[in-house]
């Protein structure tokens, strides 16, 4: 039988809980230069990246079932089809489709790139931030031999997905436009208008933006296109990337502005293929201040 | 075995089951929620050898989670839940027996605890979107998940445990 002594275990709990205290405390001081705890953060993504890319890679075809079962009706039928087809032929069909999905994501940013004289870096979410955590990250298997550095902006072939948080050597952190931390200078597209778009921090499922304009006489309509206002030098966003459109429109006297919720047109819950804008053509006509963003 | 060997076999275990949460297990979330297999590392470290063991696996545990991508909280928050999941648990336990129901409560409450304490600092520190509501939308859906996958889980990661215990003490 085993002793635990007391007086030994409470100095373990003691010392340990003080270890985190002290991490917790210098790491939520970081400013604009980066926290004292980003070295050990490069570190790990340094070792745990690659064997999260590795994992992905194993579970691609795995992964790629349960996005056929977005919600019950598609399930049943899901089901039935499942029953009439043989299964080994179904599980071909699936990786098949997998990739043919794959192959036009990637014209589709090939396309989006080209139109907007954007040079990208393609990459593949190889891990997601859970709901428990709180925020929107996603891990990229790009990094900085790749050229991805923080302050990126991240898009896929439907518009805006978000900005680099910080990159490892062969991973980076993406930091979602649905985070709740997340704010985007926006521009409606049918006025020019300027607003601020924000993520409603919503831990599941696609969320919803709220954009906000800044002149209060203009009021958007619902189905109006959102893009991307743009910054300095592209970074973190830059300009033109379609973002959404605004599904609803709220005013409240007691807000001089109106607010409007904006679906955004990425799906988050089924992100795979990305790519990083690593520089832009329009760099030098943007030279507009960048939009206050969170100091992260 | 040599206690470094067992170091890294415990080190292995951790960044394996860490991969496994965020790479794999993120494609079978519920409302974004994954299974907790980290935390439930730690409370099988609790069930074979006792808080103090366990407050350590669950600190390292916890702060591999908070550096490892695409993790971006405020570092050590995860490290404090886990280890105080792990101490709690280990006093929990009863020397010998395993039983399952025993075992369900314990993962039940460790990850009630957990996920309660992580979104409390969150709300101290006043970090990212953790508010209450979705605290609490958030916190049942996990201990769910993870009692879920508790019977796959933690007789292989017990097991494993029970093999790297140093022999002297039994």
């Amino acid at each position: 039988m085993r002793r635990v002594d007391p007086r030994r275990s409470r100095a373990v709990l003691g010392l340990l809980v003080l270890a985190s205290v002290t991490i917790i405390t210098l790491d939520a001081r970081r400013g604009v230069a980066g926290s004292p705890v980003d070295p050990l953060r490069t570190a790990t993504a340094a070792v745990v990246g690659p064997v999260e890319t590795a994992a992905d890679r194993i579970a691609t075809p795995i992964g790629a079932i349960p996005r056929y079962f977005g919600d019950v009706s598609e399930l049943r039928s899901e089901n039935a089809k499942l029953q009439a087809e043989n299964a080994a032929l179904q599980s071909q069909l699936r990786a098949s489709d997998a990739a043919a999905n794959r192959a036009r994501e990637l014209d589709g940013i090939a396309m989006l790139a080209d139109s907007s004289g954007f040079q990208t870096v393609t990459a593949q979410v190889v891990a997601l931030g859970a709901a428990q955590s709180f925020s929107r990250t996603v891990t990229i298997d790009a990094g900085t031999r790749a050229g991805v550095v923080p302050d990126l902006t991240v898009i896929n072939a439907d518009g805006l997905v978000g900005r680099v948080l910080r990159a490892g050597p062969t991973t980076a952190t993406v930091l979602l436009i649905v985070d709740g931390q997340s704010v985007i200078g926006g521009r409606l597209g049918n006025s020019m208008e300027l607003g601020f778009l924000t993520g409603d921090g919503q831990v599941s499922d696609d969320g919803v933006l709220q954009f906000s304009l800044v002149d209060h006489t203009v009021s958007p309509r619902a189905g109006d296109v959102v893009v991307t206002w743009g910054s300095r030098n592209g970074a973190p966003y830059v300009a033109g990337v379609p973002v959404g459109s605004v599904v609803s429109v709220q005013s409240s006297p007691a807000e001089l502005t109106e607010t409007a919720s904006v679906q955004p047109y990425v799906d988050f819950s089924s992100l795979d293929l990305v790519a990083v804008v690593t520089s832009s053509a329009e760099d030098s006509s943007t030279a507009m201040e960048a939009p206050k963003d969170s100091s992260r | 075995m040599t206690t470094a060997l067992r170091l890294l076999v415990v080190t292995v275990l951790v960044v394996v089951t860490i991969t496994l949460q965020v790479s794999i297990f993120s494609h079978f979330s519920l409302r974004g929620a994954v299974p907790d297999l980290a935390l439930l590392v730690v409370i099988a470290a609790a069930l074979v050898r006792g808080p103090d063991y366990a407050a350590l696996v669950g600190f390292a545990t916890g702060l591999v989670l908070d550096l490892a991508p695409p993790a971006d909280h405020t570092a050590g928050r995860w490290a404090l839940s886990f280890l105080l999941v792990g101490y709690l648990t280990g006093l929990a336990r009863r020397e010998g027996d395993i039983t399952v129901v025993g075992t369900l409560v314990i993962v039940a409450a460790g990850a009630f605890i957990g996920t309660s304490v992580f979104a409390l600092t969150g709300l101290v520190l006043g970090e990212g979107a953790v508010d209450v509501s979705t605290a609490l939308d958030v916190i049942p859906l996990t201990v769910a998940y993870d009692v879920l996958v508790t019977p796959l889980v933690i007789p292989l990661v017990v097991m494993l445990f029970r093999r790297l215990e140093p022999a002297e003490r039994w």
